[in-house]
């Protein structure tokens, strides 16, 4: 078995309104070092038995399904 | 008589909104058709509607855009030119094919939204437009959390230079400013078509402004503009 470790995050210059937010609560709470938050999503794909996954296919999945060109990125991880 | 398909995803909730608006209001014939129905080709209109297809899993539209249906609805849309429309969850879906340019993004805001906005039409010579006004500001509510059109700088200048940007929220009187933006849509887009001009997308809801009980009947110039065009051509 092998593990895909996937983060997808905004592309620089696209609002996340959800990082802002958080990044108001940690100024309200005190922690003064925070400059700026952004939230992503990290998804994890476990393969078939023996079955593995190359870099070629993974990046298939996520431009065709698990992030959006147009606003998003993606890095991943193959164990 | 005009006939319409609105399309039902699992998750789909203003399917019988715009049935109702298709057939019982405008009076023509209006069908469902389930998400793994491949035959279409009977139908002069499509609607994909409203709703959380999927639960909005992963991003709103991304996993309905693959369902059987939406292969016969890119053949329908780009082989055969006939008129489909996307309405909220829709118009996400829509976003999601690439049948549009652009993508959705949460609301600036945080919060889903359900109000009545008022909107510019700023192309009349549409398919999905032609009762309306230059200029006509019509109001219609809308209802979601992710509405916040975004597209890159070259892509909205070239949906400006192609008239393809077809409703902008506005005040009452027609000035688009930031004030009128429910959701802090790039340039305001409430509405875009594809360059053909036979794809649309918006995401207030037309099908839910279709009788003076319901607050509004300015959904009806929407629904009206498209069956006029098609009865052109039957």
């Amino acid at each position: 078995m092998a593990k895909v470790r996937i983060h997808v995050t905004f592309k620089d210059g696209v609002l996340d309104p959800q990082g802002k937010t958080v990044a108001a609560a940690l100024d309200k709470m005190g922690y003064k070092n925070v400059d700026s938050v952004r939230i992503g999503k990290y998804i994890e794909i476990e393969t078939k038995g023996a079955g593995k996954m190359g870099e070629k296919e993974v990046d298939e999945i996520c431009d065709k399904l698990l992030a959006n060109p147009n606003t998003e990125k993606y890095s991943f991880t193959i164990e | 008589m005009v006939k319409f398909g609105v399309v039902v995803f699992p998750g789909s909730n203003c399917d019988k909104d715009c049935l109702w608006a298709a057939g019982d209001v405008m009076g023509q014939k209006a069908d469902f058709i389930w998400h793994e129905s491949k035959d279409i080709n009977k139908y002069d209109v499509i609607i994909l509607p409203g709703g959380f297809s999927y639960g909005d899993y992963l991003r709103s539209g991304a996993i309905a855009r693959f369902s059987k249906v939406m292969e016969s609805v890119q053949k329908f849309a780009v082989k055969k030119n006939k008129l489909v429309i996307g309405i909220c969850n829709g118009f996400q879906i829509l976003l999601e094919a690439g049948l549009l340019p652009g993508a959705m993004l949460h609301n600036k805001n945080l919060k889903f939204i359900c109000k009545y906005i008022n909107m510019r039409v700023e192309n009349n010579s549409t398919p999905f437009t032609g009762a309306c006004g230059k200029n006509q500001v019509i109001k219609i509510p809308i209802a979601h959390g992710e509405g916040n059109y975004f597209c890159d700088e070259k892509t909205l200048n070239s949906l400006i230079e192609n008239d393809q940007v077809v409703f902008r929220y506005c005040d009452e009187k027609g000035s688009v400013t930031d004030d009128a933006n429910p959701n802090g849509a790039l340039y305001n887009i409430a509405g875009i078509m594809n360059k053909k001009g036979n794809v649309m997308g918006l995401m207030p809801h037309p099908e839910r402004a279709m009788k003076k009980e319901l607050g509004s009947t300015d959904g009806n110039f929407i629904f009206d503009s498209i069956v006029s065009h098609v009865k052109k051509y039957l």
